[in-house]
């Protein structure tokens, strides 16, 4: 039998965690409205600029821009795993690293070269250790992130891809479907696939537009902001499904923590109770002995 | 006529969406004058400012290249950013011009600096400042 005052520190310490996985709870819910205001505010931008990418690649018949073809040989993957960077989300990161691997195993399979740059401290540390290439890693970046860190992934695989130094890209990121439920998705990027503009009001095929500079130079500029766009909403995405990854989480250990006060408490009571008659026979007996 | 409806969204949410007589915008090949009744069109833009005038009142916006599309009397601007002319951060753009600058002498010894890059980020600072000051 535990003594009384261990269970006490033990049930001290239970309540402790339980106010740190609440609070935990409730940060991560504020952090995930922000991302989802985010989203939101973003979509507007993606919706319009798919529209217009739409119908630009849709006049810009014949002329094949290097982002679209695909390299003669493919050789090279290139995964890009965006990850969260801390952890206590439950199997967030885990189900993401497995689908990257898992990707990546298929790849080294076929005898291509798999390439990874990982966004995100979790992904960089597995990647790390599993024997992969890590050819560059963003930490720290999903706590705070704005476009231009889009842009700047986005650049850095447009170059290599243009410099044919990578054959194939695919993005890994957790695609947020709703709070409880995050998708581990895989996405190729590049070579891109044909764009089919999904319809949009704003982008009436029947207007003739005059187009400046030109449609394929339209296409040019267009494409490689395409690739920023795609990775923006994976960083947002991935962002989204961690805090609602995280709030699920952190829910379940708060209630675990009152399951394990209760238990620890019954615990509690039945050692007193058990200190309390062993007195008593001790107090019993004593009198016993003096009659 | 019939207003223009002006609208200036950027990654991080829509910056402008106001009625305007008159957008000035950056285009790629100049300055562009939309008026109501513009015929469709859709352009590249550099960077540079925007303006757009309602019952002659001007107003102007930093923006940093992005694309235009005028369609029935309504003119979308994406940009990758856009600021009004009192939400630029003028210190910002300071810093940013200075890293700019030394970027730029550095790279003749340098071979990892990225001269273009540093160049755009130094004609947007540039830019930035130009239009808070107010010319």
């Amino acid at each position: 039998m535990p003594s009384l005052k261990d269970v006490k520190t033990k049930i001290a310490g239970v309540r402790k965690t339980k106010q740190i996985t609440k609070a935990m709870n409730m940060v991560a819910s504020a952090k995930l409205r922000g991302t989802q205001s985010r989203i939101e505010r973003f979509r507007n931008y993606a919706d319009k600029f798919h529209a217009v990418l739409g119908d630009i690649a849709a006049k810009a018949t014949g002329t094949a821009h290097p982002l679209l073809a695909a390299h003669a040989e493919q050789r090279t993957v290139l995964i890009v795993l965006f990850t969260s960077d801390r952890g206590l989300c439950g199997g967030f990161n885990a189900g993401l690293i497995a689908r990257a691997l898992d990707t990546a195993r298929k790849a080294a399979a076929e005898n291509k070269d798999v390439r990874f740059i990982c966004v995100g401290k979790k992904g960089r540390d597995a990647i790390g250790k599993s024997g992969f290439e890590l050819a560059e890693s963003y930490t720290g970046a999903m706590i705070e992130f704005n476009f231009d860190l889009a842009s700047t992934i986005g650049k850095t695989i447009i170059g290599s891809y243009l410099a044919e130094k990578i054959d194939e890209v695919i993005l890994v990121y957790g695609q947020f479907e709703s709070a409880s439920r995050q998708v581990p998705t895989v996405q190729p990027m590049l070579p891109m696939q044909q764009i089919n503009a999904g319809h949009h009001e704003d982008i009436n095929p029947a207007f003739e537009y005059t187009y400046e500079p030109d449609v394929s130079s339209l296409l040019n500029a267009l494409l490689p902001r395409f690739v920023n766009v795609q990775i923006y909403r994976a960083l947002l995405d991935t962002s989204a499904s961690e805090h609602a990854a995280r709030m699920v989480a952190m829910d379940n250990a708060t209630r675990n923590c009152d399951e394990l006060t209760g238990t620890l408490t019954l615990l509690y009571n039945k050692t007193r109770q058990a200190s309390i008659t062993s007195e008593l026979i001790d107090i019993v007996g004593g009198a016993e002995a003096l009659q | 006529m019939a207003a223009l409806q002006l609208e200036v969204v950027t990654p991080n949410g829509p910056v402008v969406q106001a009625e305007a007589d008159y957008v000035g915008i950056p285009g790629e090949l100049g300055q562009l004058g939309i008026m109501p009744g513009h015929s469709p069109l859709l352009t590249a833009l550099t960077p540079g400012r925007l303006y757009f005038r309602k019952n002659d009142q001007n107003t102007d916006v930093f923006i940093s290249g992005g694309f235009a599309e005028i369609s029935e009397n309504r003119v979308s601007i994406l940009a990758e950013s856009a600021e009004l002319k009192e939400h630029i951060d003028v210190a910002r753009a300071q810093r940013a011009m200075d890293r700019a600058r030394q970027r730029l002498e550095k790279a003749a010894s340098d071979e990892t600096i990225d001269v273009l890059r540093a160049e755009a980020a130094l004609l947007r600072a540039s830019l930035r400042m130009k239009i808070a000051s107010g010319s």
